[in-house]
């Protein structure tokens, strides 16, 4: 089963470093246990071009779909058993503490 | 209701939920679990009558709910998926679960990627077997938005592949005080002052149900006693005028004692926040109520869940302890602490001590105060009687 893992920043985040997990120890683990498949880090939403065809005519917007506080900063793929093994690998990313993840499981 | 009926109803809460979660885990489908657990109940309303009561009537259920699926699932082989859960269901040789299929059932049921209200909602239909409409009674929802929310629950759990498992080890740990959650919230729905009694009943029976499966879980234990203690007062609760009473003013002799019994017979060591809850109960059900004990279960039970309401019924248990003043200042640190703002209890907590304090002048406007801010009409009417009370001693 797969999931798109979204990565997000949140308004509040954890501030104690201590606790943090390690984004470099994240990624080897899960890469080694094949349970990432892939995923990178994203340039920040300002510098994002939004498409749109209507008409036949190609539309350009500069920036996001919408303007929030929370942006997706990075993706990953999962391939997991189910949601339980799924949450296991999100909770043990960084982002999960300073920011915010969504697991998206792939139709069928 | 004749003996036949009766002995469906009796069958069907026997073995409804074990039926619905083994379906549940050879087919993987919800819907057509509960349906044919439904269409099996209503064919024994059928035939029962004529054919007499089975010798095994939960054995016979399951049969019948097993040949509809089959039936079903054979009109439905179209899809690919289908035909393996029939291939299943055919060979008599579906795999034996590694646990009871109705453990799995709740522990999914209360998955924490459920939204709350879901994962009750779901509880009590899937595994309680409480028809959607009396569910949305309940949640002050109609039947149909009911419905939807239950349906959008089990698509979740299809779609986001939340497994039908017992967690086990750390995990289960993690997701056990969440399954209590769910049973404990459920409890309160039946026992508050204008809740749904049955509620209260049933998260009864589902906390017995999960204390029977995992027998050396003590917070379950301490669960089941907690409800059961609660739940003893049922009757002594109100007077007649159907005004609710403090237990100092309730008739003893209306208690349930066997409840209370067994609750005792079930305490675990005060180990968890449940276990320490059913202690406080069950030294409220002594003749003599033993408020020093109290007030150190409380102090334990706050650094296990230091809460508003946990803060606020520790200071009361300090103000019988050790006095009104003792009471008054951890009354003073919880609102400090906060989420206490305008909450009734808490002003009527403090009007309590202070009338014991001897201030009568300032208890009675702090019991009208609490009277005005009360959430139903019983309270309000008991706290009303109370000012009424103190005004009527500073008059003789």
């Amino acid at each position: 089963m797969k999931y798109m893992m979204f990565v997000c920043t949140d308004t509040e985040p954890e501030t104690d470093d201590a606790l943090i997990p390690d984004i470099h120890q994240w990624v080897a683990e899960n890469d080694a246990s094949g349970r990432r498949v892939h995923g990178n880090e994203l340039v920040p939403p300002s510098s994002a071009t939004t498409v749109r065809v209507r008409g036949g005519e190609l539309l350009l917007s500069d920036g996001p779909f919408a303007e929030t506080k929370e942006v997706i900063v990075g993706f990953d793929i999962l391939e997991c058993a189910d949601l339980d093994e799924a949450i296991e690998v999100a909770r043990a990313h960084p982002m999960a503490w300073v920011g915010r993840i969504e697991l998206r499981p792939y139709v069928g | 209701m004749t003996d036949v009926a009766a002995a469906v109803v009796a069958a069907g809460t026997e073995s409804r939920a074990r039926i619905v979660a083994g379906l549940i885990r050879v087919t993987g489908d919800w819907q057509l679990a509960e349906d044919c657990a439904q269409e099996a109940l209503a064919l024994a309303l059928e035939k029962w009558p004529g054919a007499g009561v089975p010798d095994n009537p939960g054995g016979w259920l399951a049969t019948v709910a097993r040949n509809r699926a089959i039936d079903v699932l054979r009109r439905a082989t179209v899809e690919r998926r289908k035909l393996a859960e029939l291939a299943l269901l055919t060979s008599g040789a579906e795999p034996a679960p590694a646990s009871d299929d109705r453990l799995r059932l709740i522990f999914t049921c209360c998955h924490p990627a459920l939204a709350l209200e879901a994962r009750v909602a779901l509880t009590l239909r899937t595994v309680a077997g409480v028809p959607t409409a009396d569910i949305a009674r309940a949640f002050l929802v109609t039947e149909s938005t009911m419905t939807r929310r239950l349906t959008r629950a089990k698509t979740k759990i299809a779609e986001a592949r939340i497994p039908y498992r017992v967690p086990s080890g750390p995990a289960l740990t993690e997701r056990l005080p969440g399954v209590l959650g769910v049973l404990y919230l459920l409890f309160t729905r039946g026992y508050d002052a204008d809740g749904e009694p049955a509620f209260a009943a049933e998260a009864i029976r589902l906390a017995r149900l999960l204390a029977q499966l995992m027998p050396d879980q003590p917070e379950v234990r301490g669960l089941l006693a907690l409800f059961l203690l609660q739940h003893s007062r049922r009757d002594a609760r109100r007077d007649a005028d159907g005004n609710l009473l403090t237990l100092d003013r309730q008739d003893r002799t209306r208690w349930d004692h066997e409840a209370i019994a067994e609750a005792r017979s079930l305490l675990p060591a005060p180990a968890g926040p449940y276990a320490v809850q059913a202690h406080i109960a069950a030294c409220h059900t002594a003749d003599v109520t033993d408020w020093p004990r109290i007030a150190a279960l409380y102090d334990r039970l706050v650094a296990l869940v230091p809460s508003p309401v946990v803060r606020l019924n520790r200071a009361v248990a300090h103000g019988y302890a050790h006095g009104p003043a003792a009471g008054l200042a951890l009354l003073a640190e919880a609102r400090a602490a906060g989420g206490l703002d305008e909450y009734p209890l808490a002003i009527a907590a403090e009007a309590d001590l202070t009338a014991r304090a001897g201030d009568r002048d300032r208890a009675v406007a702090l019991f009208e105060q609490a009277a005005a801010a009360a959430a139903s009409a019983a309270e309000r009417r008991a706290l009303l009687a109370r000012a009424e009370e103190l005004t009527g001693e500073q008059e003789t």
